[in-house]
């Protein structure tokens, strides 16, 4: 068999394997797509992407109030009031922890790195129960600002944030700090007129991956928020999908649908920043 | 600031002590978060699992080792950890090995890479969400997507299993639903297969390896910082995983899909037995310590650093 032959193979086969593969992992968030558009009977007629009596039924009840006191806009607004609290703490204090980390160097230093690297192993269902009483305690549970939810953040808790930010840090060149000292800026000043514009594309990074975590997280909005009105979309659509499994199949796909279309819409603007951001952490260690 | 334009000779001795501590300063918020938030509640959850501690009763005395001797001989108990040994063992290789196989084509030279990695990473950023746990019942349901493309591939011949109330396949979807957001790993993989030098390739083809040999000679060991970096990553994540069981079959059919995350939760948060779950926490904990540390140690066996630094 001639070399170009088995090539022409090769390539075939990478193309088929990369496009099947590819195939399996979109197509049920295309039928989702589509199937938010039909009537529940079509949903479950065909596998088709087609839509045979296109319908916005779906949408329409998905908007609709239902349980009172919370519908779909109030679990959305519910949900960014600590998503975006959660993400200013975690980004500002991150970079804060990693700037001590990464720039200084004092007795002891190296033992609070390895304290905090060990951190990024323990599990949080390790710290729920105690964490639960100690909030409860603060009288967080149940807050009408999420406190339970982001505060900690304020305080460089997410350790896998501030690894990632040491890490980028390596990469500033000292030179610069060094340069801004002897122009006669404080410390201070060097972190934010030196460290944060060169840690830019980081930061974002960071702000993006605690963003899509937050507005998945279930267990946080499962532990410390009760009061209906409060709900979240996680809990909102929790809560739908048990209410009626099995009927409106259009109605809680919509909702699905609507609960995530932020986070789509943030991915697609930036899809770059995540791909290099997750590689930026791990590759150098 | 002409403090610091002056000469290091003339620095007071509170400015050295400051020079010297100033980074220190920086770690305050993250020292009081993690001995506030960490340190206190990880030794309070130690204690807190030899005592019967209760969420709704007043006094608490100390149990020894009774939780845990309990939580040896509770079937419920000693199922859901086999059950999450199961599940941990399923996803994580096969975790990995998609990953890295789909990554190793996408090294090549492949047209719409880009649109390729795209597809293949949504998932990771989504499959954490409720919707996509809604999306995997429909698709899994009796008369869900699946069923409906076996009843088509099959003429209607065949009807296929509840997928979800079937304790042989419960476990299944719910480790599929990890595999399948594979694209974390596999961007990880692409970016260390992309670091393997080409000229370590051009000369094992003048020495007449094929390509299988170089994938196993060249390509693996290379790239084993990234694989030992995801299989911790992952054993410690499968152990913990919560929200795929609780919202997609809630622990059943029949504990079939009860990991060991979701008795902690139910012991801590629906009969608040807190005594009884931070044992089962620990549990847990000591369980994913020792496969980290056994990953750790073997570290060294198998895992190549080019640079020691």
């Amino acid at each position: 068999m001639g070399m170009k032959a088995s090539n022409k193979i090769a390539t075939f086969f990478k193309y088929f394997v990369l496009i099947l593969v590819g195939i399996i992992m979109i197509y049920p968030l295309l039928w989702m797509i589509s199937a938010t558009f039909k009537d529940n009977s079509e949903i479950f007629a065909g596998i088709s992407l087609w839509i045979k009596k296109p319908t916005l039924d779906g949408y329409r009840n998905a908007l609709n109030n239902f349980g009172g006191s919370i519908n779909i806009l109030q679990a959305m607004l519910n949900t960014y009031s600590y998503v975006l609290p959660k993400v200013i703490c975690t980004v500002v204090s991150a970079c804060i922890a990693a700037y001590g980390f990464g720039r200084f160097d004092f007795p002891g230093r190296k033992l609070l790195f390895n304290i905090m690297l060990a951190t990024l192993f323990l599990p949080q269902v390790v710290l729920n129960v105690p964490q639960y009483l100690l909030y409860n305690k603060f009288g967080w549970v149940d807050s009408p600002f999420y406190l339970a939810i982001w505060v900690h953040c304020a305080f460089a808790t997410e350790t896998y944030f501030v690894y990632q930010l040491v890490q980028f840090m390596r990469n500033v060149p000292r030179d610069l700090d060094e340069a801004a000292a002897i122009d006669g800026c404080s410390s201070f000043q060097t972190l934010y007129k030196v460290i944060v514009p060169m840690l830019g594309p980081a930061l974002v990074s960071c702000a993006l991956f605690q963003f899509m975590w937050s507005c998945n997280d279930f267990m946080g909005p499962l532990l410390y928020v009760s009061t209906p009105g409060k709900y979240p979309m996680s809990l909102f659509v929790k809560l739908s999908m048990d209410g009626d499994t099995g009927f409106a199949w259009n109605k809680i796909l919509a909702l699905s649908l609507i609960s995530i279309l932020p986070q789509l819409i943030v991915f697609f603007c930036a899809q770059d920043q995540f791909v290099e951001g997750i590689s930026a952490g791990a590759v150098k260690g | 600031m002409k403090k610091s334009n002056a000469p290091a000779g003339a620095r007071t001795p509170f400015q050295k002590w400051v020079d010297k501590y100033q980074g220190l300063f920086y770690l305050i918020p993250w020292i009081i978060g993690f001995l506030v938030f960490k340190a206190f509640p990880f030794g309070q959850s130690l204690y807190y699992s030899f005592t019967d501690m209760n969420f709704f009763k007043d006094g608490t005395s100390f149990v020894g080792l009774a939780n845990y001797i309990t939580a040896f001989h509770t079937k419920k108990i000693t199922k859901a950890l086999i059950i999450t040994f199961k599940y941990a063992f399923i996803t994580v290789p096969l975790k990995l090995i998609f990953a890295l196989f789909i990554a190793y084509i996408l090294n090549f030279k492949i047209a719409c890479v880009n649109l390729f990695r795209t597809v293949y990473y949504i998932p990771s950023i989504l499959g954490g969400s409720v919707a996509i746990a809604v999306l995997w019942k429909a698709v899994f349901s009796v008369d869900g997507l699946l069923n409906t493309v076996v009843r088509a591939v099959t003429f209607g011949a065949v009807q296929g299993p509840e997928w979800l109330s079937d304790p042989n396949y419960a476990l299944w979807i719910i480790c599929f639903l990890r595999i399948w957001q594979f694209g974390s790993a596999m961007v990880l993989f692409l970016a260390a297969l992309k670091g393997v030098p080409a000229d370590l390739y051009e000369a094992a083809t003048i020495d007449g390896a094929g390509k299988w040999r170089q994938f196993f000679s060249i390509t693996v060991p290379m790239i084993t910082p990234i694989i030992f970096y995801n299989l911790v990553t992952q054993i410690c994540q499968a152990f913990q995983e919560f929200n795929g069981p609780y919202i997609i079959t809630n622990g059943g059919p029949r504990g079939s899909t009860t990991l060991i995350s979701l008795l902690v939760y139910n012991y801590a948060f629906k009969s608040y037995d807190m005594g009884m779950a931070s044992a089962l926490a620990w549990i847990m904990f000591i369980i994913v310590c020792i496969l980290t540390i056994i990953a750790f140690t073997s570290q060294k066996k198998w895992v190549y650093y080019s640079d020691e630094r």
